[in-house]
């Protein structure tokens, strides 16, 4: 053979193919496979959950109407419903999905660093989702003290799932950390080590910054669950006493005593409340990327969202005992965390100023992914309004574990970050396939969605300011709260039946499409970033053909006065106007 | 560039290739060394988080606190690890001097003889367990001895995924990896093991002065 300079040589990613359909969709290395893999998985378990959410909204709205759901039925369903939502979904498919797909293809890289990790990762997260799952058939069924597991009630005999089920909780638990743990790594790594030539870190799309930063947070915080999840685990099982204070249980005195429980609390909630922006960061990555795209204009004030997403992320981490005020701890305490949570607000609310301040003239197309980005801003403005009243003490201590806290949260964590999935996989689906999504169904599924969880929602703040307590089976002493709640839960249950059959919409609109031709095209938005300016569509296995992109400019020149098109890629010299590096004359 | 000027770039008036024609990664070392730093940081986090619940468990607990009387074995560990430590930092000063790295050469041999001594710390730490067993100190009679089964138990294992990482670069080298390989496998393995000495050192500080 001809002797060929190592730097001309392919790149040794090219060469390998995998070719038996065993590693190329089973055991595969590549990034693009395991992303589809890792969102696959987090969407069916997700189903699950939603599934759950029906149950409960059914003995809610009517009472006693399956006869199968008992109050001990009804605490599993919490509780499971709250953790697959959170961890095994949104953390899942933002990061394992998302981030996965997106990493290598917006740096310009072939792959993630570490390609094997990469592949383990995923399958680490299988293992934790099958843990998961088993639970629901050991004997006493799945885990039942709500989401934050709070120890002693958790793992207290006489609490629905405190024996396997809660086992199988924690050990799926650690599994998904290790997995997340080794994704996390490789996220991390590739974007610092492995962008292409030009990819300043100032020039990556707000994508990647969501992302990077989301998980940056996740393996900060997560080490925080592991801590919490090994010493439950401990008490549970070995019969020591970190958590469990002297108690009786089912009429005896319990053998462990002396522990925290508030220990556990806080050990809990310093994983908890970043896990929240572990969630958010990405999805405000994202939805930047789709609005910008769709606005024909550059988003506004992209240093600022940069920063911002920082500061976020570092503030996230002093605001914990938010969700602990009452449980009874020091004054002064409260009023240091309340201080936080509403400074925190300021770079969150900066973020939405320019994401309204991006749509501003822009030349908005209305598509589904730009519906969705919309409904985002609305809802995650609702969302974050409330925040700031339960973030105050006062006002926390009335609503607490009132249904004003779950329309907080299902406002901002739980239907924003979701319309995002949505803007994201309408606005990738493209890429990803080679073919387009049906546009009208799209529309129909969004305003069903959008509209639909308003119908759920905005009446639980309302069932919050009369009383009805959260995580509860049915109405029990509480006199205090007037007959007609129940007209209002009935009619909530009947919306959220509505908007999850609305979800079929989405479900058949991507498999349909699957069977067209490829009609997509490569760029069919006018894309600038670089996943858009693949040789293929969808890329093939190492991305770029035989060489990489190189960057010439920043992830946001829609519209430039002058040029030809009204965006130009992320790749483009452009030498018509400009001639290599120089300063354009103003900002 | 700083990374703090890269911050505070203003991509959009600049049209080009601002840092050169060559892809830079943000820091210029293997992309092992930029995962095994963020590894190590994930790690302290975590021991920092289980010693924090420590402290607030002596603090926040029912008072039913009863300091271990740690067993004297703990120093002799202390000194096979450091001696661990001494071995593999040997073992990379001799890499840098060879040619080619065989497991039958002194930074093989090195290495081998680090890994090996590491699995002496662990059975000591198992002795010292055993110690605690028998005189009465087991898991669940107190907070205390539950605390130390957790910390060396965690910290155990953290040596012992060390223990895969180096098993797989002795395979590496008995099959000729290139010596770089082979260098970068040692100096890392040797990062994370001085990184591990200095934990069992805050471990061993934070369990016999509570
Ligand atoms: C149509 C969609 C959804 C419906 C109808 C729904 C409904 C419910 C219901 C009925 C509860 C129990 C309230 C109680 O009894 O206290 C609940 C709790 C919860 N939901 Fe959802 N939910 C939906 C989507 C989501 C999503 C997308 C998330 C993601 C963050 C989420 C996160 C949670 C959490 C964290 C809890 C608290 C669990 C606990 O109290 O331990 N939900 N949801
Ligand atoms: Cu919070």
């Amino acid at each position: 053979m001809a002797y060929v300079p190592l730097a001309d040589q392919d790149d040794p990613h090219a060469l390998h193919d995998p070719h038996s359909f065993i590693t190329k969709y089973v055991w595969s290395q590549d990034h693009k496979v395991i992303a589809i893999q890792y969102g696959g998985t987090a969407i069916f378990v997700g189903l699950i959950a939603l599934g759950l959410s029906i149950l409960m909204r059914l003995q809610l709205g009517f009472p006693d109407s399956i006869s199968w759901i008992d109050p001990a039925f009804y605490y599993q369903a919490v509780t499971m419903h709250g953790m697959i939502m959170v961890v095994y979904l949104l953390t899942a498919l933002f990061l394992g999905g998302f981030g996965n797909y997106l990493i290598p293809l917006m740096c310009g890289t072939r792959d993630m660093v570490f390609p094997f990790l990469n592949m383990l990762s995923f399958w680490f997260y299988l293992l934790s989702v099958i843990i998961l799952l088993a639970s629901f058939f050991v004997t006493g069924g799945p885990a039942g003290a709500g989401w934050t597991l709070y120890a002693p009630q958790s793992i207290t005999a006489g609490t629905p799932g405190s024996g396997g089920g809660m086992l199988l909780m924690l050990i799926s638990l650690a599994v998904f950390i290790v997995a997340f743990t080794m994704g996390g790594l490789n996220y991390v790594t590739t974007i610092l080590q492995a962008r292409t030539r030009g990819m300043t870190l100032m020039r990556m799309p707000l994508s990647i910054w969501g992302i990077f930063t989301a998980t940056v947070l996740g393996l900060f915080a997560f080490p925080a669950l592991l801590v919490s999840a090994i010493m439950l685990g401990f008490d549970l099982v070995l019969g020591t006493s970190f958590f469990m204070p002297a108690m009786m249980q089912l009429g005896e005195q319990s053998t462990q005593d002396g522990g925290s429980p508030i220990l556990f609390q806080h050990l809990f909630w310093f994983f908890g409340h970043p896990e929240v922006y572990i969630v958010a960061l990405p999805a405000f990555g994202l939805v930047s990327d789709v609005i910008a795209t769709h606005a024909r204009k550059n988003i506004f004030g992209y240093r600022m969202m940069v920063w911002a997403i920082i500061a976020i992320g570092g503030l996230s981490f002093l605001v914990w005992a938010h969700h602990m005020y009452v449980s009874g701890m020091n004054p002064y305490f409260g009023f240091f965390f309340a201080t936080t949570t509403l400074i925190i607000a300021v770079p969150t609310a900066l973020k939405v100023y320019n994401w309204v301040l991006t749509l501003w003239q822009g030349n908005i197309r209305l598509n589904t992914p730009m519906l969705f980005a919309i409904g985002f801003i609305f809802t995650f403005v609702h969302g974050g309004l409330t925040g700031l009243f339960l973030g105050n003490v006062i006002i926390d201590v009335p609503l607490a574990d009132t249904y004003f806290v779950v329309a907080h949260f299902h406002m901002v964590m739980g239907v924003s970050p979701v319309l995002v999935l949505y803007a994201a996989l309408y606005h990738w689906y493209p890429k990803m396939t080679g073919r387009m999504y049906n546009e009208t169904m799209g529309k129909v599924h969004f305003w069903c969605t959008f509209l639909g969880t308003y119908a759920i929602y905005l009446p639980m703040h309302y069932l919050g300011f009369l009383g009805v307590p959260r995580r509860y089976y049915e109405m029990g002493n509480t006199d205090f709260v007037p007959a007609t709640a129940q007209a209002l839960n009935a009619n909530i249950t009947i919306a959220a039946i509505f908007v999850a059959t609305a979800q079929v919409l989405f479900f058949i609109n991507i498999f349909m499409s699957l069977r067209k031709e490829k009609d997509a095209g490569g760029n069919p938005w006018g894309a600038t970033t670089l996943e858009w300016q693949t040789p293929d569509t969808p890329p093939k296995h190492g991305n770029w053909g035989p060489e990489l992109p190189t960057v010439y400019r920043w992830a946001y020149d829609y519209s430039v006065p002058g040029a030809k098109q009204d965006f130009i890629p992320q790749n483009e010299p452009g030498e018509e106007y400009e001639k290599t590096f120089h300063t354009r004359g103003h900002s | 560039m700083s990374l703090y000027r890269q911050v505070t770039e203003k991509p959009w008036n600049q049209v080009g290739l601002p840092d050169g024609i060559e892809a830079r990664p943000t820091f210029q070392v293997p992309d092992q060394k930029v995962a095994l730093v963020l590894f190590v940081i994930v790690a302290c986090v975590l021991f920092s988080l289980l010693t924090v619940s420590y402290y607030l468990r002596i603090a926040w607990g029912a008072g039913d606190w009863v300091p271990v009387s740690e067993p004297a074995t703990l120093w002799i560990n202390t000194g096979v690890l450091v001696a661990c430590s001494a071995v593999f930092q040997w073992s990379v000063i001799q890499a840098r001097r060879q040619e080619a790295i065989r497991l039958t050469s002194m930074a093989g041999l090195l290495f081998v003889a680090g890994g090996l001594l590491t699995l002496v710390f662990i059975a000591g730490q198992y002795t010292a367990w055993q110690t605690l067993i028998g005189g009465g100190y087991t898991l669940q009679s107190n907070p205390a001895n539950a605390f130390f089964y957790l910390l060396t138990g965690v910290h155990i294992l953290h040596l012992a995924g060390g223990l895969w990482v180096w098993t797989k670069a002795l395979f590496n080298m008995r099959s000729g990896a290139n010596p770089g390989d082979s260098r970068l496998s040692i100096e890392l393995c040797t990062w994370y093991w001085h990184f591990l000495l200095l934990v069992w050192f805050g471990l061993f500080y934070v369990l016999s002065t509570t």
